[in-house]
């Protein structure tokens, strides 16, 4: 018996190890025929390359305006995610703490309106921007992902500060602080857990979303990662080592910090589902 | 309760509090729907300064808009097929990767390693994969299923679309059927297994009804990334060959934005909405009739 189990788990142990690989495989598909020259990806996809090729990451990282993008995306994730978790904290805050109808609305009405996909407020968001001139401006990009971001992480927020006991917002507030110190002093520090969670789901979305971006991003120094990951594939069709290396680019970042954050990141995304 | 004396000091900090949240959800989500429910009574190009009121029109467009509904109908097929196969598969994997085994950690990470990645990028390397990769092998080792591109065939290009979905969403779904199976209590599942229970029955009889809240988040997670495709659509095959796999959303987008009938486009958008939520309140209304308390 015990014999028999021990096969059986070194199956079960294989077999994942197969169901890995296919999940893992792609990317190292994709890594490895980025030092390769054009003709041997075609010619061979699935060999290893004879001489490596840095040029096309050169090309790449040229063509695709690397920098830029790198640096747009960069801003945009950050300060996105930071003023998202920041305003939706504190509307969390000022929702649970003052139970009044109005309150209650208006937290409903955030709540509600996440089952509006984007498609549907698309149109009118580029017609009303584009006629107050705001488009093409990371700045209101910015914003807007403060607006589509808020309702989630206000309603994970709210979640959780209603376990929060009021006694240390009391005697903070006793001892003189004000209603903002109070928040940043004390509230603030224990939304910790919750605010990596919202941070998390938030950075896997801005930092990867495409359709967003290319409606309000039009010129080619404000693209993001994405938008110019998508030109460069479109306007490089026939050249496939430059594009893989592109791919790899795009890639690289987001590989870095899993390698780091992995523990968060899957935890994150555990907690945020669970609320 | 917290309450402050003075209306002007309440009404400060009710600004301070909510206003940048409240101000920002209202003007990016709020009031674009509703001018948005407007301008699909309208015909707007996309470049006169105004627009007429056309009634009804637009609805009575998207009617009779064959190709919109039967990318509807190919989108329906597309969300059923995901979601069953992401949920299937990630529940299995989940259950793989929680029975204590060497280096779960380490597969939990690779099966989650596509979602970190947007599927703009994720469709570029299908569609090599599609093209290069399959293809290559298929011709090398006479398999006739892969020595054409499967990109470059209507039906197939589907399935490509379905399989690179449901590698890309296999591994979120895992995520959060682990941290259902991990909720379950020991305490139950040992009172079970002294009692005699096989693994099978465990899990008939306590695993998946205690899951039930796993799969009503999931099902409704898959339910609207499927409906909203987009990215990976765009990239993966662009809706082709010949728009035989033009999703819905990408459908709406080419409506609005390059045939340039935003009113039109605008009320496809918003049937789409409605069928949309339609179908997932009713399945969030369904599934917790099945919910069971511990």
């Amino acid at each position: 018996m015990a014999g028999q189990s021990r096969i059986l788990n070194w199956m079960k142990f294989i077999a994942l190890i197969i169901v890995m690989i296919l999940f893992v495989f792609p990317f190292v598909l994709l890594i490895v025929n980025s030092f390769k020259a054009n003709q041997a990806i075609t010619s061979d996809p699935l060999g290893l390359p004879s001489s490596f090729q840095f040029d096309n990451y050169v090309n790449a990282f040229d063509k695709m305006g690397y920098v830029s993008a790198f640096s747009n995306s960069l801003l945009i994730t950050i300060a996105g995610v930071l003023l998202i978790a920041l305003f939706a904290a504190m509307t969390a805050h000022y929702f649970v703490r003052h139970k009044s109808k109005l309150n209650q609305y208006l937290f409903f009405l955030m709540v509600a309106a996440m089952i509006i996909p984007f498609q549907a407020i698309m149109i009118p968001l580029v017609k009303i921007y584009g006629s107050l001139s705001l488009l093409d401006n990371k700045w209101s990009l910015i914003y807007m992902y403060i607006g589509f971001g808020s309702p989630l992480a206000v309603f994970i927020y709210h979640g959780f500060i209603k376990s929060i006991p009021l006694e240390l917002e009391e005697v903070a507030l006793m001892d003189g602080c004000g209603r903002v110190q109070t928040f940043f002093r004390i509230v603030l520090p224990v939304l910790l857990p919750t605010t990596v969670t919202i941070s998390v789901l938030n950075v896997l979305w801005i930092w990867n979303d495409f359709l967003l971006p290319s409606l309000v991003l039009t010129s080619s120094e404000q693209r993001t990662l994405p938008l110019s990951t998508f030109y460069f594939y479109g306007t490089y069709t026939v050249d496939y080592g430059p594009l893989m290396a592109g791919l790899v680019l795009t890639l690289l970042p987001v590989l870095i910090v899993y390698l780091f954050a992995q523990k968060y990141i899957i935890q994150g995304v555990m907690q945020g589902a669970i609320k | 309760m917290l309450t402050e004396k003075g209306l002007w000091t309440r009404l400060r900090t009710r600004l301070i509090f909510t206003g940048p949240t409240l101000f920002a959800f209202a003007t990016v989500m709020i009031i674009p729907f509703l001018y948005g429910i407007y301008l699909t009574f309208t015909n707007w190009d996309g470049i006169a300064i105004d627009q007429n009121f056309v009634g009804w029109d637009n609805y009575i467009g998207v009617f009779k808009d064959t190709v919109f509904w039967k990318s509807f109908g190919m989108t329906l097929e597309y969300v059923f097929i995901t979601v069953v196969l992401t949920n299937a598969v990630a529940f299995l994997l989940a259950y793989a990767v929680t029975r204590g085994m060497k280096a779960q950690g380490w597969f939990r990470a690779g099966f989650f390693l596509p979602n970190l990645v947007g599927g703009i990028v994720l469709g570029f390397i299908w569609q090599f994969i599609f093209n290069q990769v399959l293809v290559f092998a298929g011709q090398k080792m006479n398999l006739t299923l892969f020595s054409t591109s499967w990109l470059a065939d209507p039906d197939k290009a589907f399935w490509a679309l379905v399989v690179v979905t449901v590698w890309q969403y296999a591994g979120y779904m895992m995520v959060i059927y682990i941290a259902g199976l991990m909720n379950v209590p020991k305490d139950v599942m040992e009172a079970a297994s002294i009692d005699g229970a096989s693994n099978r029955k465990m899990l008939a009889r306590i695993v998946l009804p205690l899951m039930v809240p796993s799969f009503i988040v999931c099902i409704f997670l898959s339910l609207q990334r499927g409906f909203m495709v987009y990215d990976l659509n765009v990239s993966l095959t662009s809706g082709g060959p010949f728009k035989s796999t033009e999703m819905v959303s990408m459908h709406v987008y080419e409506q609005a934005f390059l045939a340039r009938d935003y009113g039109l486009g605008q009320a496809e958008a918003f049937v789409l909405f409605i069928l949309v939520a339609a179908i997932t309140l009713l399945q969030v209304y369904f599934s917790k009739k099945l919910e069971v308390e511990a």
